[in-house]
């Protein structure tokens, strides 16, 4: 059992979560997850390591309740233990080298993303980090990312922040006043990596994205995860999660993603006790 | 041949009820129901006693199958179960997933004119007899250790290779064992009974490897598995899931820091294959472990109850020929699709067990045999809708001796599908390759090791199972640990 040491909502759909794994806390490094296992009945998610403390050993994780599992988690509070936590899983995400770099976070992406700026910061790398939400309310790690950044644009789908507009075009108009990037990291929805990586694709620079397939064992066994890079699938939980952004298969990758939408809303009903027969049954409902 | 009892000359195995095969193939309870006593007496009298035993050759790690079967004929259950398990550790498992007909059964002398004894079913029979009656069960072991105090050799060989202590030298010797399929699980059931102590790490949250995740629960119950699992734990075997050696910690971390003297590998040859055709990354195909890891391991044929989803289609094609994609077609056909199987060559070289070969023709799969996919088409969603396929030939016999399957000109139709899954082998995962240094692999990842006592290039290290051979059985890997166990404990000794 995993002990949870602290939860603490950071807004009204995302929630830190501090848990103690000592073994792994040791090991993780920026861009790597953990699959967890609430209880026996379970089932197994990855969620990435947003910090980790070796000395206190501890693992944090951040989070957006979007279905039946994530939304049980955000129920957990101190004091309550989680079966399985495995990690660390996937590779780091190579961060050496980068002397100006320009991370993306689109939403909970920009939770995912936070130890690679956090990382490039500590490492002597100039760094611009561009966040993209649906409006102000859901802002995150503002305070976190500023102390790590040489500068931090935050956009928002509806402008209530004062600054509408999509991660996109904040980071044409850094690239056009001569942002010179080397690197670009990209995590967020596949749609906006999709569109982060054809901004740089003329410019030539280096792009990474973070992918998220559906995941099962996370140890490269099932297949599930596989996305093409090129001419070839590879597994992201092993050989990623992070790709060449110029090399994916955003398409392939946002049809997989949806392949069990229909069982995710019958667990989502199922989980806030509704009635929940429409979906259960195996049935394909279409993408 | 003298045997004590009266032989039955009946040409044909005594038939293992089973349950009714419409109604099975809507459960996940086990199909084959076991033998009743009389029923058990009755196959085991079908033995000859043949002096020269073809049978013992024919069983990778020589279970004395006519001592065994000879107290089975005589009613004497308890004792024919410790008999075979002087050499077999897990032989409720075995009986149940061995593929026989090529083992102890293929080389039978009652199998030249008729059936063979039917060993597997009496294997698994004298294991469910002692799970059930486990008093009487550890009372002949008890027995067996009398006799041998008393000078039996017989009962000493059987004995030590069962229960007894072989020595106690080892006490105080760490050995890690990476993994936990059959292989690692055999390697520390050997090395604890020589006083080690032994730590297993697996990477899932389950023990057990493909017996767990891969060969599902109608073919193997899940609660027996554990079953051998907690016995060894009873034994002080200790268990750390969630650890996946490579990324958690090293082998050499292990060995320096956490003062390990000796590591097994059996880390399977877990890493998909795939088909390498137009259409595989359509949403409705997948590959067979990942059907298979959710139904057994996560359990998604509970699903809403067990939280983990899979989907099934109503028309499904299985690509393949071998017990993976045996397990896959009456997956998808318990989860409610209609199925067939596709395979490249003829019946007659589907690597499968025969009897699952037979199950799943009994519960309604199709079988397109000497045919090939070619593309998967998908519709407009990017679903999977059909698989062309081609129509095959067999050539002339290869290297191997295998025919060579060609495809026929112009043979090209269309399946209809809604859901696809390639059961196309399995290659070993490269991540202790790549995060051991000094561990010779050979180009495909398969760890080289020395086929007697399992050592590798790397000192203190051991490695046996799928991991060293590739994609093979139980019973081959569990003779692989239990080998490596001996070639660890003479390290051990030396060092
Ligand atoms: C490598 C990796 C790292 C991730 N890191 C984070 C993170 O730090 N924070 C975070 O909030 N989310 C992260 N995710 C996504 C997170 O795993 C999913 O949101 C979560 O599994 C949803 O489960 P659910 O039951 O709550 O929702 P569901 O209703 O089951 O699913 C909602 C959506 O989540 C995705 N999803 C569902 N099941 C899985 C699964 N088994 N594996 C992957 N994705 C799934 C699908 O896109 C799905 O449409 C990560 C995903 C990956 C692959
Ligand atoms: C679906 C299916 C059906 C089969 N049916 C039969 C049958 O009927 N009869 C038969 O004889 N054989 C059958 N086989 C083959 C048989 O199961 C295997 O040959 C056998 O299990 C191999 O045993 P093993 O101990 O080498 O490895 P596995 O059983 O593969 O176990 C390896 C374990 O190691 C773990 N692992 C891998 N890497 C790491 C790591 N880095 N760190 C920690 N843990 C790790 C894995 O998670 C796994 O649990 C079948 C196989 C499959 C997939
Ligand atoms: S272990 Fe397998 S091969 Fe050996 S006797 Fe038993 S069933 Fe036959
Ligand atoms: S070969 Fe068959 S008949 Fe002969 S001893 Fe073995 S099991 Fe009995
Ligand atoms: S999650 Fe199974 S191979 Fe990656
Ligand atoms: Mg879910």
């Amino acid at each position: 059992m995993y002990p949870i040491e602290r939860v603490e909502p950071l807004n009204a759909e995302v929630t830190r979560m501090v848990v103690r794994a000592p073994e792994i806390a040791r090991k993780i490094r920026p861009g790597q997850f953990i699959m967890l296992r609430i209880d026996e009945r379970g089932e197994r998610i990855p969620l990435t390591m947003n910090e980790c403390d070796p000395e206190a050993g501890t693992v944090t994780i951040v989070f957006q309740a979007v279905g039946a599992t994530t939304m049980r988690l955000a129920q957990l509070k101190a004091g309550d233990a989680l079966l399985d936590f495995a990690g660390p899983l996937g590779n780091p995400t190579e961060l050496e080298g980068a002397r100006r770099a320009c991370v993306i976070g689109g939403g909970l992406g920009t939770a995912i993303a936070y130890p690679q700026a956090k990382w490039l910061h500590e490492h002597g790398c100039e760094v611009d980090v561009i966040t993209g939400f649906r409006n102000k309310d859901l802002i995150l790690l503002e305070d976190e990312i500023n102390a790590c950044s040489a500068r931090q644009i935050i956009m928002t789908d509806d402008g209530s922040n004062g600054n509408k507009g999509l991660v996109t075009q904040a980071l044409q108009q850094r690239i056009d006043e001569g942002a010179d990037y080397d690197l670009v990291l990209a995590v967020g929805p596949v749609i906006m990596m999709k569109f982060v990586a054809a901004t740089t694709r003329p410019y030539g620079i280096k792009t990474l994205v973070s992918m998220n397939p559906l995941m099962i064992d996370g140890t490269g066994m099932c297949g599930g995860c596989r996305v093409k890079v090129g001419d070839e699938y590879l597994h992201a939980c092993v050989d990623g999660p992070d790709f060449d952004g110029h090399l994916v298969d955003y398409d392939g990758a946002m049809r997989r993603g949806v392949m069990y939408r229909s069982f995710e809303s019958a667990a989502r009903e199922a989980a806030e006790g509704r009635d929940c027969n429409g979906g259960a049954d195996g049935e394909r409902k279409g993408a | 041949m003298a045997t004590s009892y009266e032989v039955n000359r009946q040409k044909e195995k005594t038939p293992i009820s089973e349950l009714d095969p419409a109604e099975r193939a809507k459960t996940f309870d086990e199909v084959a129901l076991g033998y009743t006593e009389e029923e058990a007496v009755a196959e085991a009298r079908r033995c000859i006693q043949c002096p020269n035993t073809p049978c013992v050759s024919g069983c990778p790690v020589g279970v004395p199958i006519p001592r065994f079967v000879e107290q089975v004929a005589e009613g004497n259950f308890a004792r024919a179960y410790a008999i075979v398990k002087s050499a077999n550790s897990l032989p409720a498992i075995c009986g149940r997933v061995c593929p026989q007909e090529t083992q102890c059964e293929g080389v039978c002398t009652r199998g030249r004119n008729g059936e063979p004894v039917a060993i597997g079913r009496l294997e698994r029979f004298t294991s469910d007899w002692a799970f059930a009656h486990p008093d009487e069960a550890a009372a002949a072991m008890d027995g067996l250790r009398e006799e041998c105090a008393a000078g039996d050799e017989l009962a000493c060989s059987i004995w030590r290779g069962a229960e007894g202590a072989v020595s106690q030298d080892l006490a105080g010797k760490r050995v890690a064992v990476v993994g936990s399929g059959p292989a690692s699980l055999t390697c520390a059931g050997e090395l604890v009974k020589r006083g080690c102590d032994i730590t297993v790490f697996e990477a899932l949250h389950k023990v057990g490897g493909v017996l767990t995740y891969g060969i599902p629960e109608f073919r193997l119950p899940k609660d027996l598995v554990q079953r051998e699992v907690a016995k060894l734990g009873d034994k002080g075997v200790s268990f750390e899931v969630n650890a996946l050696v490579g990324k958690l910690y090293d082998i050499d971390e292990l060995m320096e820091d956490r003062g390990f003297d000796a590591v097994f590998v059996g880390t399977g040859a877990g890493l998909p294959s795939y088909l390498g055709i137009e259409g595989e990354g359509l949403n409705g195909v997948s590959v067979a472990s990942e059907l298979l890891t959710r139904v057994n391991l996560m359990k998604a044929y509970q699903f809403p109850e067990y939280e983990t989803p899979v989907y099934a289609g109503k028309k499904c094609v299985v690509v393949g020929g071998g017990n993976v994609a045996m397990d896959a077609a009456r997956t998808a056909k318990r989860l409610g699709a209609d199925v067939t199987v596709v395979y490249r060559r003829g019946r007659e070289e589907m690597p499968a067990r025969a009897e699952e070969v037979h199950h799943a023709e009994q519960e309604g799969i199709k079988f397109q045999l000497l045919t090939n996919p070619v593309r998967i088409l998908g519709d407009d969603n990017g679903w999977a809708c059909g698989v062309e396929c081609v129509r095959m030939e067999l050539g002339e016999p290869d290297a191997s001796g295998r025919r060579r399957p060609t495809a026929v000109e112009g043979s090209e139709f269309v399946i209809d599908i809604d859901m696809l899954v390639v059961a196309a082998g399995s290659k070993t995962n490269p991540l202790i390759a790549k995060t051991t240094p000094g561990l010779e692999v050979t180009p495909r990842s398969l760890i080289v090791a020395d086929e007697r006592t399992g050592a590798t290039s790397k000192p203190g290290v051991f490695a046996g199972g799928d991991a060293v051979i590739g994609a093979a059985t139980v019973i081959l890997a569990m003779g692989a640990g239990k080998r490596a166990a001996a070639g660890i404990a003479e390290y051990l000794t030396q060092g």
